[in-house]
């Protein structure tokens, strides 16, 4: 209750729950294509893969403005994706395996250059290392500006091409033969994604960004058979589970934000895996048990 | 005769290995044509390679006179019922409606015609009790009923599909073949990939007999032939009519109920 009422009149405390928001409310919506789709460990290799951009864009500019900071994370991570994809298409390397390598290649140079700056005792360098698992109580307003503006143009340009995200998503072929031009879609849907992932990253951290990614959508589609409907329960869930837990790190004794954040969602998803009408495990039993007693007592008629 | 399809020297590969080798095909307006070929004959590849869908290493593919990139509003693909994920969140009617996404092009979004045309496509192949149906929920036949309707709304000159009787129930084949001979008599052409050499004769008056290299191709009862077949099918046809009674070297026997016994030991193997 306390909390409440601080949530509403302490600015530190409201600044974070609306950055928060923001996130969960992308990343929610964005993660809904990242899962269906199947590309649930491109997120999690991109938002790896952003590290050394972060780090890089530190080092180069000198400046930790989250504008900064954030395109070099969304250039780092679109080129992580990129290499998956090329691995893929050139190699007989499997997709599986190519995720495997980008991400730990990628990760493992940002934490060397970020060891380095340590080393090299660039007093600036204090605050990158939030970026590892994300610190609520770093966020500032330019932060929830800069997390607002990137979130709403996402939201923009997926309101704009729903129908052909959806058709992408379904059937990319049948798309083609309609004359879409899908390898452009792709593109774009992917970059949205980035988008997504970066923005979140100096609150969630590059570790656990993918679980803000696949977390909603997964519990999204338990309560629901319909895309649009997926999408807003997504939202709503990465939000909640993205207030609560940015609020009770940015309380708390300085706890990792993405944690935090990570073990709220993992709350809703285990709640609808269980009880989701249709689809939840406990709905399944029920069903099952009804099903055994009426074929029962209709074979004993 | 108005040519439908003109499939001029289409030579596909992937990597080293040629999956087509300078195919020609021609298909006049208005036939039922099946494509039917061994396993690995390059059937799906063709039609792929025909709608632009998989990059050709050489020749071109004219619908109606003029290049597929041009002619896309006259062609209605149905791609195999097993290249998507049915778990997908859409009902049945979403699904059909996006037969119309091409027509209604970049940011508008279906509404109200769009749903009643779903509907008409739907009823076409018996399918509007399962209108908002969850697509997870249907049986292979009624998937493949619904990439029919699919196509259908786009109200195509020239379909395409891929192997619509796999895997569907012989009530569902029925249905499936009286709407493509619907089709016909409207005069629509229909490109099939076909499995079942026993129903080619049957179903479909024109024929297409594909092993990496065009066969034959024409009217079915001129070009499908034990000859024909037996170049087809190489050696596993030989094989089979060898030890069925000396069949292929029987003298007298006419080419129609030849072939027929043919088609029987193939579909025996």
């Amino acid at each position: 209750m306390e909390m409440i009422v601080m949530l509403f009149s302490d600015y530190t405390l409201r600044s974070i729950a609306l950055g928060a928001a923001g996130l969960g409310i992308v990343s929610g919506i964005l993660g809904c294509f990242a899962v269906l789709r199947r590309q649930a460990l491109l997120g999690d290799a991109m938002s790896h893969a952003a590290l050394p951009g972060i780090v890089l864009a530190f080092m180069l500019t000198g400046s930790r403005a989250p504008l900064t900071l954030t395109l070099g994370a969304a250039i780092a991570g679109w080129l992580g994706a990129l290499a998956v994809l090329t691995i893929v298409r050139m190699s007989r390397i499997k997709e599986d395996s190519a995720f495997g390598i980008v991400l730990s290649v990628f990760f493992a140079l940002g934490m060397v250059l970020l060891t380095m700056l340590q080393r090299s005792g660039q007093g600036g360098q204090a605050g990158l290392n939030t970026y590892l698992f994300g610190q609520a109580a770093a966020l500032i307003t330019s932060d929830v500006i800069t997390i607002t503006v990137l979130g709403a143009i996402v939201l923009v340009l997926l309101a704009l091409f729903w129908k052909e995200f959806q058709l992408l998503s379904f059937d990319p072929e049948y798309a083609a033969s309609l004359g879409y031009p899908v390898r452009i879609l792709d593109v774009l849907l992917t970059s949205l994604i980035v988008m997504a992932i970066v923005i979140g990253l100096q609150l969630v951290g590059v570790v656990l960004m993918s679980a803000m990614l696949v977390a909603p959508a997964v519990a999204a589609r338990q309560w629901t058979n319909r895309l649009s409907t997926m999408a807003l329960l997504a939202g709503s869930f990465g939000a909640v589970a993205g207030v609560v837990g940015a609020v009770i790190s940015a309380t708390g004794r300085g706890l990792s934000t993405g944690p935090v954040i990570v073990v709220c969602i993992s709350f809703v998803v285990l709640v609808s895996l269980l009880v989701a009408p249709g689809r939840g495990l406990l709905w399944e039993w029920l069903h099952h048990q009804v099903n055994q007693r009426r074929f029962a007592s209709e074979r004993h008629k | 005769m108005q040519t439908a399809i003109e499939v001029t020297d289409l030579t596909v590969a992937y990597r080293d290995t040629p999956v087509l080798w300078d195919v020609d095909i021609s298909v006049p307006r208005g036939v039922l044509m099946a494509i039917v070929g061994p396993n690995g004959a390059g059937k799906t590849t063709l039609i792929k390679a025909m709608l632009g869908l998989v990059r050709a290493a050489a020749g071109r593919t004219l619908i109606e006179g003029k290049p597929y990139a041009e002619q896309r509003r006259l062609v209605g693909y149905v791609p195999q019922r097993g290249s998507v994920d049915w778990d997908f969140p859409a009902s049945v009617l979403d699904v059909v409606m996006m037969g119309r996404y091409g027509e209604l092009g970049w940011f508008r979004r279906p509404g109200r015609r769009e749903r009643e045309l779903a509907f008409e496509a739907l009823q076409k192949v018996k399918m509007q009790d399962f209108a908002d149906r969850q697509i997870s929920q249907l049986s292979g036949g009624q998937q493949q009923r619904v990439f029919l309707a699919r196509a259908l709304v786009q109200d195509a000159r020239v379909y395409v599909m891929d192997e619509p009787f796999a895997g569907v129930d012989a009530v569902t084949e029925r249905a499936i073949v009286t709407l493509l001979q619907e089709l016909r008599s409207a005069g629509k052409t229909v490109v099939v990939v076909h499995h079942d050499l026993q129903t080619t004769p049957e179903y479909f008056d024109w024929v297409t007999l594909l092993n990496v290299r065009t066969i034959a191709s024409g009217p079915v009862n001129e070009v499908f032939t034990e000859e024909n077949l037996r170049k087809t099918y190489g050696s596993r046809v030989g094989f089979v009519a060898g030890i069925d009674s000396g069949l292929a070297s029987a003298p007298g026997h006419q080419r129609a109920p030849g072939s027929r016994s043919i088609v029987n030991s193939i579909e025996r193997i």
